[in-house]
């Protein structure tokens, strides 16, 4: 890992670099701590576990079965990584020096996203996996469109998942509220990606499930560009 | 900011609390005319049978709670983040409230029709789950509102939410739509679908003009009492 520049020659601020190094000073604390990577990762598998033992293989087909799994798996572990994003700055009030330096708020808010995008992806390479294994899943031939999914999902509940952590940490609530507000939100990103996993699991070709793809991607590109939009609002001026 | 100098002439001429509200009263009148309308006056179905008349109370009330109440709720929250002006926040407050009444009011009748209809209380249909999964944003909203003690930062945060709430919409209706539906197609502005007959098309007419008499005076009613709750909180403040 190269060693941070710590040069006090001023140069213009560039969003992109600006927004690595919140995501990276996120992603370092998290590597450092693996606190809730740990606590999502446990999670998905038992949940994957407890799913298996409620599964009767005998009247349903795994194959109908699996990507719901998968998906809610996804969604709630999804939300234990984001409650931390923004719990870890107002924990000795470390965002009012993120925003009192000159890093713009959308910086901020795209270093977040990227940031809970890893983390996300990252427990979804152990859920995923957990899932085909425990499921019996012929994952083989069509793991590239399932990565697409998975990528595809995981940055729309990235977004609109760290722009409600930053609403939830401003509120009483915070971490009970999460949930409440971001779950009908997941709504087009969990039925698309599960039908579509399912489309790609049962071994049809993938125009079928086509329109699903297309759900996934028209809503991460209103919703990481709204989000973007309406960060700003969440800051106390 | 504006809103904040502009808080403390206005309170001086904050509305009274009243005990009787004549808008109301009246639209109650309306509502039960109306519906007496509907039972008593009113053909029954040959084909849907006396179940039918469900019907003048649950399309009133969802076009009122789906378009009205959440398309204020939107516009508010949307207008809320680009003038800041703090009676568009309780309008998107009194909306959402009176807006989860009326849904509410849809999630209630629409099964009971079902059962008799359909066999079934619960179907999972485009309409009903996007009915659901907007009853259930409000509620989510409603209480980001409760967990704010502030009223500047409930106004800002709960806007943000209202925005992206406008924005989710039509996403959760197209998500729900590609599972396909069996809720009756709609038959009241559908000009080249069957149409209802007359006596029934004027019952209609009536009970929804009385429904959404009584939306307007909810909604004043429910401004009222958020304006009076302000004005309580910025003289505690003060």
């Amino acid at each position: 890992m190269s060693a941070p520049r710590l040069s006090t020659t001023h140069r213009p601020p560039s969003y992109l670099a600006d927004a690595w190094r919140i995501a990276r000073k996120d992603l370092l604390i998290e590597f450092r701590t693996r606190s809730a990577f740990l606590a999502a990762t446990v999670f998905a598998v038992l949940a994957v576990v407890i799913f298996r033992f409620t599964w009767d293989p005998t009247a349903i087909p795994a194959m109908d079965l699996a990507p719901g799994v998968l998906w809610v798996i996804f969604t709630f572990s999804g939300l234990l990584g984001l409650n931390r994003s923004f719990g870890l700055e107002l924990a000795e009030r470390a965002y009012d020096g993120l925003l009192a330096s000159q890093v713009s708020r959308e910086a901020i808010f795209t270093g977040k996203v990227i940031a809970n995008l890893v983390f996300v992806l990252c427990v979804q390479t152990l859920a995923l996996p957990a899932v085909a294994l425990f499921f019996d899943l012929p994952v083989g031939p069509s793991w590239g469109i399932i990565v697409a999914i998975v990528l595809l999902a995981s940055l729309g509940l990235s977004a609109v998942g760290t722009l409600f952590a930053a609403i939830a940490s401003n509120t009483r609530l915070a971490e009970l509220l999460l949930p409440m507000m971001t779950l009908p939100f997941f709504v087009p990103l969990v039925i698309p990606a599960a039908q579509a996993t399912a489309v790609v699991l049962r071994g049809q070709p993938i125009a079928e499930g086509m329109a699903w793809l297309k759900v996934l991607l028209a809503f991460d590109l209103v919703f990481v560009f709204a989000c973007i939009m309406v960060f700003p609002f969440t800051i106390e001026e | 900011m504006s809103s904040v100098s502009s808080a403390a002439p206005r309170s001086a001429t904050v509305p009274e609390p009243k005990g009787f509200d004549a808008f109301l009263a009246i639209a109650m009148v309306a509502v039960i005319a109306a519906c007496a309308r509907a039972l008593f006056f009113t053909p029954i179905d040959a084909m849907l049978g006396a179940a039918q008349k469900i019907f003048y109370v649950h399309v009133p009330a969802a076009i009122i709670g789906l378009y009205f109440a959440c398309g204020l709720l939107f516009i508010s929250s949307i207008m809320y983040l680009w003038i800041k002006d703090e009676r568009l926040d309780r309008l998107a407050e009194s909306s959402a409230e009176v807006g989860l009444v009326f849904m509410g009011i849809v999630l209630v009748t629409g099964p009971v029709w079902a059962r008799s209809s359909w066999g079934t209380w619960w179907v999972w249909e485009a309409r009903i789950t996007s009915t659901l999964f907007l009853w259930l944003l409000v509620v989510g909203y409603l209480v980001l509102r409760s967990g704010v003690e502030s009223i500047e930062v409930r106004a800002r945060l709960s806007a943000v939410m209202g925005t992206l709430a406008a924005l989710l919409v039509p996403f959760i209706h197209l998500t729900v739509k590609l599972f396909r539906g069996m809720h009756p197609e709609p038959v009241v502005l559908a000009p080249e679908k069957p149409k209802m007959p007359p006596e029934m098309l004027m019952s209609f007419g009536l009970s929804m003009a009385a429904f959404l008499l009584l939306f307007f005076a909810l909604l004043r009613l429910r401004f009222r009492w958020a304006t009076l709750r302000d004005a309580r909180t910025a003289m505690e403040a003060a």
